[in-house]
């Protein structure tokens, strides 16, 4: 009898915890922060230091986890009025209601701090650039150029690179040209990715005023700036491979898959089409994400 | 146009990770010529499973598509040619790239007839050396029987670019349905005799 009436009000903290879990998970963009987690794995893999220590890649993961997620959930809040006016955002979270503002900026910057602090105790140099990465996407790309210009996609790019970086630098103790070179790899994606999306819903980002390069200098140099962000990402990430020494089989499936990048860039430069576009964005991801993952394979 | 269901999915993307197995550990010993090609046929086929999965059928739509899917079974004969008999494998590997050229250049210039006319010849002419070579070698004693999946392996792939050539004329031998339905599974098991061949042999 005792034990159960000690039980409910546990039962009822956990059903509570667990239902602003489910509330607040759409907040965190599952997909993307787990392919910029994968990349920061990748960058320590890259770094051949004993890559199976536990404590370490439990450290790695947890706070570049806590540290991304943050960052995302804060870019949800600032950018929660343009979310609600265009229709493929407005089913999140907070214009929704389902999370009220509060609760989000609160999680953001929890989340962020833990992240922040988590990764200073695992390395100071390691702890920076994740920090950097932070400061990067919320301060630079959403606080201050997201709605000012559509070059805001750099520093996005600069801030996506941040975590393969960073995970390098926490195997190697410093930065190496080899994680610059993955860091730009990452940053050379990015634009493919966010423009190719930007181009799909133009609409929605002219209804809520953001800057793209498709609206504000159109689609065909749109396209051009996607086919030379491509050649550029996929000739950094040979680059890096061939710098941290993967063998040859690899070095193939690598020139493969960015094979597959440059050709679908070229179609959509020389053929444009809705689903051409949709096709290059949805495989630049997977080019990105079977990269890293040959990365880490290779290593282990 | 008929959507893909998660089973064909989870065959695409099995067919995906066989081809990069052979990319990656599956190549190696071989001469320039040969990895470059059997590269080529197998990085095409692993980006063609991938765009699969992410486009589902209307990738075929497209011409690049069937410029490509003809540069598998040249890239197989072609390396095949240049691991049994080295003498011929650079004139193999200039007939491939005419073949591609006969193939590429009336798509991209939008002459359907001739296209089509180029088409079907190349990939049975392809088809048939995949077949015909591995078997020789086999009979002759040069390779090991498992070798002869091989032969099964150019078999399949020669049939899936037999029915995707006619489903492009309008007049199929099967339901544009079946051939769609059956693709997924095609692939898989066209990927898996081919590296089984070169990994048992």
């Amino acid at each position: 009898m005792q034990s159960r009436q000690a039980g409910l009000p546990i039962s009822g903290w956990l059903a509570r915890v667990h239902a602003g879990a489910r509330r607040a998970a759409p907040l965190l963009k599952s997909p993307q922060t787990m392919l910029l987690l994968v990349t920061g794995l990748a960058g320590f893999a890259s770094a051949r230091c004993p890559v199976v220590h536990w404590t370490t890649l439990l450290g790695l993961a947890g706070s570049l986890f806590l540290a991304i997620g943050g960052s995302t959930v804060l870019n949800m809040w600032h950018d929660r009025d343009i979310d609600s006016i265009m229709p493929r955002t407005c089913n999140r979270p907070l214009p929704t209601g389902r999370v009220s503002p509060h609760e989000a900026l609160l999680l953001g910057i929890a989340m962020s701090a833990l992240g922040i602090g988590w990764a200073l105790l695992l390395q100071p140099l390691y702890g920076l650039i994740v920090f950097a990465g932070l400061f990067f996407d919320v301060v630079i790309y959403t606080l201050w150029l997201k709605r000012r210009t559509p070059w805001a996609v750099v520093w996005g790019g600069v801030s996506g690179g941040m975590p393969v970086l960073a995970g390098r630098a926490l195997g190697l103790g410093s930065v190496d040209g080899i994680g610059v070179l993955l860091a730009l790899a990452v940053l050379f994606w990015i634009p493919t990715h966010i423009l190719t999306f930007a181009m799909r819903y133009d609409p929605d980002y002219r209804r809520a005023g953001v800057p793209t390069v498709a609206s504000a200098y159109g689609f065909r140099t749109a396209r051009w700036l996607v086919a030379v962000s491509s050649i550029l990402a996929a000739a950094a990430m040979v680059a890096a491979a061939v710098g941290i020494g993967m063998a040859w089989g690899y070095l193939r499936l690598l020139a493969v898959l960015g094979g597959g990048l440059l050709l679908l860039a070229a179609g959509t430069l020389l053929r444009p089409s809705e689903n051409g576009n949709f096709g290059l964005f949805k495989y630049a991801s997977v080019y990105m994400l079977s990269s890293m993952v040959a990365v880490m394979l290779e290593v282990l | 146009m008929r959507a893909l269901r998660p089973a064909d999915r989870v065959l695409l993307l099995m067919a995906a990770l066989v081809a990069a197995w052979q990319i990656v550990v599956g190549l190696e010993g071989k001469g320039t010529l040969a990895t470059v090609s059997y590269t080529v046929a197998f990085g095409i086929l692993l980006v063609a499973d991938l765009l699969l999965i992410i486009l589902g059928f209307q990738a075929l739509e497209s011409p690049v598509v069937v410029i490509l899917s003809t540069a598998i079974p040249l890239g197989l004969a072609v390396g095949l040619t240049a691991e049994a008999l080295p003498g011929r494998a650079n004139l193999a590997a200039v007939l491939a790239v005419a073949a591609l050229l006969a193939v590429a250049v009336p798509r991209v210039a939008g002459w359907r007839r001739a296209g089509l006319a180029t088409l079907i010849p190349v990939h049975t002419l392809a088809g048939l050396w995949i077949v015909a070579l591995p078997a020789a070698l086999v009979v002759q004693g040069n390779r090991a029987a498992p070798f002869l999946l091989v032969c099964l392996g150019g078999a399949l792939i020669g049939v899936g670019g037999l029915l995707l050539a006619f489903l492009r004329t309008g007049r199929p031998i099967l339901s544009h349905n079946t051939i769609l339905m059956l693709l997924p599974s095609l692939l898989l098991a066209t990927t898996v005799a081919l590296v089984a061949g070169f990994s048992l042999a």
